[in-house]
């Protein structure tokens, strides 16, 4: 009896644990929709949506979040236009070209460079890349949406490679032998063959850069500048979602005010379009599982 | 066969192209970490671990700062290495395949995706206000292990399902309960595993910024902190107040305290690769 007791408790213990994971959303959730009510119960959605000037800390005040948006979704946009391609240029050629030898020293030497700290990126964003950019780009701004877009990219380039390979090392290779019997080169192999077999789960991995685009906080926040300008234009200081929500939580905005709400409407908005990123990824991952298992 | 020609040609080219790809990418990482030791090799020395920050760049020092990320370190390892651990077991061995199973898994993956700075704000209302914990390194903390929980468990899962499910039968076969399986079979046969995903775990919690910003840890301290309800400050907070300074001096702080930074990273990284082969080689046996 003692023992079987035991062993309830113990399941009992576990599951809560994972219980815990459960209670996290839910805590992610009501702390966003609680503080966003509140704000949005002083300031109208309407305003917040198409408003192109945001200025909660000015005497003039608006809460348009375009701006912020707009800044969020330039540097994404340029860290994807990088990070993308060359990502999966690198897990095709590592996958379909190089030696087993070549692989299996490259590989761990580009994960090093998703283990770097994020705040070391934004680092290298100020002080190599804006500078390099500038000697050949002369209107660039000595805070831009450009060089941490860029260095943003560089950063994401093994999460993609690493994904787009599992998904190019999942397909049967049958279909590559088949392919190569059939008297295709590598590169219509990898191409024609390969690549659309693999197409869902590289797919996953651009969707899951996007959303990690999206998040990444720390290299806007020290190379983008702290300029919210509703503009798409690369060269000029600019603000993401998340910089904004850095900037308010190092000043002294006291709790409970409007302004101190401004970081949970910014937050609210910012994991909206990560959740359906990541969910939309899922539901593909799962279906292409399926597929070939 | 007309088109061969082409066909080799676009071989080969696209054989250059995936080499400059990847050859690009290891020269840029050597440029970004030679630019960073060739800045700030020369500003490493005792007194600038040893030193209290100041508002002089030559006087500054990272004491603060690394006895904070050091605190971190523990704090986060004692809560998310039980919790973690626990939940993977259960997700594995415990849970059937349901419904409930599967929304829990589909949670999981999501909480992976959340951006690291909405865990500062879920930290900032729920540890920081709520609990009353304050700016504190317990505060800290426990926002940093909901961050590396998913990591956790998934790398737990991973390493239980490792594991031979012969080693599993001859234990139930012979009497043992399911949790003495578990606690005298499976998890010393997995825990080289779980050990790589946690301490990758924590090499990630000890490089995050965002979150501890949120939820008000600070860039000066006076002190090094005495408990873990005491305010604090990390290595990478302090790099990032003084790379937001426009004086030379302190971007050669910035790059001395990044080395430091990037030590324990690699550090914490080659032992969990090393544990990993370690393991796998084992368990191939």
């Amino acid at each position: 009896m003692g023992r079987k007791l035991k062993e309830k408790i113990i399941e009992k213990a576990l599951a809560f644990c994972a219980l815990l994971t459960i209670l996290t959303t839910i805590g992610i959730v009501l702390v966003l929709l609680v503080e966003a009510v509140g704000f949005f119960r002083e300031v109208s959605i309407i305003d917040f949506l198409t408003q192109t000037q945001w200025t909660p800390l000015f005497s003039q005040k608006s809460y348009g979040i375009l701006p912020l948006l707009a800044g969020t979704f330039l540097t994404t946009l340029i860290a994807i236009a990088v990070a993308l391609p060359v990502g999966l240029t690198i897990a095709v050629y590592l996958n379909e070209y190089a030696s087993r030898r070549f692989r299996k020293i490259v590989k761990p030497l580009l994960e090093v460079l998703a283990v770097v700290p994020t705040v070391v990126y934004g680092f290298f964003a100020l002080l190599i890349v804006t500078p390099f950019l500038k000697s050949f780009i002369p209107g660039l701004s000595g805070f831009n949406a450009l060089s941490p877009g860029i260095v943003m990219g560089i950063m994401i380039i093994p999460f993609v490679s690493s994904l787009s390979e599992d998904a190019l090392s999942s397909v049967p290779d049958s279909l590559r032998q088949a392919s190569f019997g059939m008297g295709s080169t590598k590169f219509q192999t990898a191409f024609r063959v390969m690549v659309p077999a693999a197409s869902s789960g590289i797919i996953v991995s651009a969707i899951l850069a996007v959303s990690r685009a999206i998040g990444e906080t720390m290299i806007v926040a020290i190379a983008a500048g702290m300029r919210p300008q509703f503009t798409f234009d690369p060269t000029v200081p600019i603000q993401t979602i998340t910089a904004y929500i850095v900037q308010i939580s190092m000043g002294d905005v006291p709790y409970g005010t409007l302004a101190y709400k401004t970081i949970f409407a910014a937050g609210i908005t910012l994991f909206i379009f990560t959740f359906i990123l990541n969910n939309i990824s899922y539901w593909i991952k799962t279906r292409y599982q399926e597929k070939y298992e | 066969m007309s088109k061969g020609g082409t066909s080799i040609t676009k071989d080969k080219i696209f054989k250059g192209i995936g080499l400059t790809a990847t050859f690009s990418c290891l020269l840029i990482l050597a440029i970004f970490l030679g630019f960073i030791v060739y800045q700030g090799v020369e500003r490493l020395s005792l007194d600038f671990l040893m030193a209290l920050p100041s508002r002089f760049a030559d006087q500054s020092g990272i004491y603060t700062a690394w006895i904070g990320t050091l605190w971190v370190m523990v704090l986060t390892t004692l809560i998310s290495f039980p919790v973690g651990v626990g939940a993977g077991i259960y997700l594995e061995e415990y849970s059937r395949k349901n419904k409930w199973s599967t929304f829990l898994e589909i949670n999981i993956a999501n909480l992976a995706g959340v951006p690291s700075i909405i865990y500062g704000l879920l930290g900032l209302e729920v540890f920081v206000r709520l609990a009353q914990m304050g700016n504190s390194i317990l505060a800290g903390s426990m926002t940093l292990s909901l961050l590396i929980l998913p990591i956790i468990i998934v790398s737990t899962r991973e390493a239980i399902r490792a594991v031979p499910k012969t080693i599993k039968d001859a234990s139930r076969g012979l009497g043992a309960s399911k949790w003495q399986t578990i606690w005298h079979q499976i998890l010393p046969a997995s825990f080289g595993g779980i050990l790589t995903g946690v301490i990758l775990a924590i090499s990630r919690a000890v490089g995050e910024t965002a979150p501890l910003i949120v939820i008000g840890a600070l860039a000066y301290v006076p002190f090094a902190p005495q408990g873990p309800l005491d305010e604090f400050t990390v290595l990478p907070i302090q790099i990032f107040n003084w790379v937001s300074r426009p004086q030379h001096e302190f971007m050669i702080n910035a790059a001395a305290a990044i080395i430091v930074l990037l030590g324990i990273t690699f550090l914490m990284n080659g032992i969990a690769v090393y544990l990993r082969n370690r393991w796998q080689n084992k368990l191939n046996c």
